[in-house]
């Protein structure tokens, strides 16, 4: 089992041997430690801490006409940031990747300056951002790869330590869609980011287990939002379910419910962080069982908004 | 491509009142506009753009070009004439400035041809311009990067921590210019939170320090061509000027910040800008 930010890690000192426009911008997150850059040396930068910096230097050199990958944890791009990211890279459409480690509370007991739940919503108001959630490390390089393609600049939403595969059967991400992982319409699970992926999967299991059909579908691409396969999907759906790492507000139960009300109104549940910062000690896991991001609770409140009952 | 020849300080004297008179010509527009720190830097803009800067309006976008930024953008007015001047875009065009539905916004945009990157949000520019002096390097070539500052803009932190990143990563293509006028918004800058000793701060962060007049037209071009005499260090050009210059009424006041000339008034500031001796001292 690997992290993704590993993955990511892995698979760009790769890439750089390949393309020579790449170029590794760190804020001295550690990621980068000991890797061996051998010829590439010299586009591997650390700006130190210096988040806004990092996120200038990286949009003056796509300026250039170069390819900066930066790295920092989510609650620094997303926030201290982020006016560098709205001016200098997105307004100005540069082919920038922020790879964002750390995101949601993947962070766990470091608390609620190195959380980032508002992410999401803060990335994909941006225009010009493309938003992305790779659902395990195997993803990332699928997804990387993908991104090659995109000429603006994309937001690469990773957490911190290792997350278990998604199923093998699980069909490969593409880039824009959402990814179909179980089949079921009475209830259809959206969900972002690797364990609240596995969250909705177990909550499907065990709202069949119930004889309530439920499929889940994962969002690895917040945006642009696959609108035409959450209709497709949910056109019968007596109950949406959005499941992310965030805060309700702004991320992606937000962009269901927008794609819903403006489409095919539906009863739409969010589960996700509540309207608070966390207020106690605890580890990745531990933190998404206290929001409800667990395939238990999930289900349970499945089952209740569908029948009125506990499972 | 290489630098404008060296064709004397009457060609740059010439070229910075054209700039002014664009300048105060913009500011008596519907919107008016940023007139003091315009005619602090035109003196500045007009060395760079007809002595120090490798650029070339008929190819603009030139991959050895030198970058310029303004990372002061509510100068955009003496931006935008400077790039008028040089040929980037008709001068006919400044007449639009801040019209509704054209493009010259009232901090520089992309669209306008010669602007590298859009600028307004202060203490942005310095990493802009050490990520191209980074990208130069790698790519070799002899791009010069040039970052003009507003003295009020290095209250923002932004700016300390680029130019401890830029000498960190010995950015010695990276120049640094600080429009010294000593007033901000609301008053001297050394009233509000000082900023002196202002040389002694730049070296203490690892760059090299010219001062220099910055409306001196036969001192600016020297102290911004030259390199680093050691290298791995960038340089920081600290440009003493007064804002509101050109304007004996309005020079070195606070209300010259900005401002919606009448006709009268405008008709007053091109009868002040060409009185002989006017430009400059």
């Amino acid at each position: 089992m690997i992290a993704a930010r590993q993955a990511y890690r892995d698979h760009l000192v790769a890439r750089m041997a390949l393309d020579s426009r790449l170029a590794c911008l760190d804020s001295d997150t550690g990621l980068f430690t000991g890797v061996d850059f051998g010829a590439d040396a010299a586009r591997y930068l650390n700006l130190g801490i210096a988040e806004h910096t990092l996120i200038g230097v990286a949009a003056g050199m796509a300026a250039a006409g170069w390819t900066p990958f930066v790295t920092t944890m989510a609650a620094f791009a997303a926030s201290r940031a982020l006016e560098a990211v709205k001016i200098d890279v997105a307004y100005n459409a540069l082919p920038v990747r922020i790879a964002a480690t750390h995101a949601g509370v993947a962070a766990g007991s470091l608390g609620p300056t190195h959380h980032e739940l508002a992410d999401l919503a803060v990335m994909r108001a941006l225009p010009n951002m493309t938003v992305v959630v790779p659902g395990d490390a195997a993803a990332v390089p699928v997804l990387l790869d993908q991104l090659r393609a995109v000429p603006g600049p994309v937001y690469l939403r990773l957490g911190r330590g290792p997350t278990p595969p998604l199923p093998a059967s699980a069909p490969a991400p593409e880039l824009g869609r959402l990814q179909p992982l179980r089949g079921g319409r009475r209830a259809v699970l959206v969900a972002t980011g690797p364990l609240p992926v596995l969250a909705a999967l177990r909550a499907a299991e065990l709202l069949a287990a119930a004889r309530v059909d439920a499929g889940v579908l994962q969002a690895h691409t917040l945006k642009p939002f696959d609108t035409a396969t959450l209709l497709e999907w949910t056109a019968d759906a007596e109950l949406v379910v959005a499941v992310e790492e965030h805060w309700r507000t702004g991320g992606l139960g937000s962009a269901v419910a927008e794609t819903l009300a403006e489409n095919a109104p539906a009863p739409l549940l969010r589960v996700g962080w509540p309207d608070a910062f966390v207020a106690e000690v605890g580890g990745q896991e531990h933190l998404l069982d206290r929001a409800g991001v667990s395939g238990a609770a999930i289900a349970a409140a499945v089952s209740a908004r569908l029948d009125g009952t506990e499972l | 491509m290489s630098a404008p020849a060296d064709t004397g300080t009457a060609v740059l004297r010439a070229a910075a009142l054209r700039i002014r008179r664009h300048i105060v010509g913009m500011c008596a527009g519907a919107t008016g506009g940023h007139l003091g720190g315009s005619l602090s830097i035109a003196d500045i803009l007009a060395a760079l753009y007809f002595r120090v800067l490798r650029v070339d309006p008929a190819a603009p976008d030139d991959e050895d070009r030198d970058v310029f930024l303004l990372s002061k953008g509510h100068g955009a007015v003496a931006l935008y004439a400077a790039l008028a001047v040089r040929g980037f875009f008709p001068e006919d065009e400044l007449a639009g400035f801040a019209a509704p539905g054209g493009r010259l916004m009232a901090h520089p945009v992309r669209a306008v041809p010669g602007v590298e990157l859009p600028t307004g949000s202060l203490g942005h520019g310095l990493a802009l311009g050490l990520g191209f002096a980074c990208a130069a390097r790698l790519s070799g070539g002899p791009r010069r990067v040039y970052v003009l500052l507003g003295d009020g803009e290095l209250q923002e932190g932004a700016c300390w921590e680029s130019a401890m990143a830029a000498a960190a990563l010995r950015a010695d293509r990276l120049t640094a210019i600080v429009d010294r006028n000593g007033l901000q918004l609301t008053g001297p800058t050394e009233r509000i939170v000082p900023l002196e000793p202002l040389a002694d701060k730049w070296r203490a962060f690892g760059w090299e320090v010219r001062e220099v007049d910055g409306h001196d037209l036969e001192a600016l071009p020297p102290a911004l061509l030259a390199g680093p005499s050691v290298p791995g260090r960038p340089v920081a050009v600290i440009a003493s000027t007064v804002k509101g210059r050109g304007l004996p009424y309005a020079a070195g006041r606070v209300e010259s910040h900005y401002a919606r000339l009448s006709e009268r008034a405008l008709a007053r500031a091109y009868r002040a800008l060409d009185r002989p001796g006017q430009e400059p001292t």
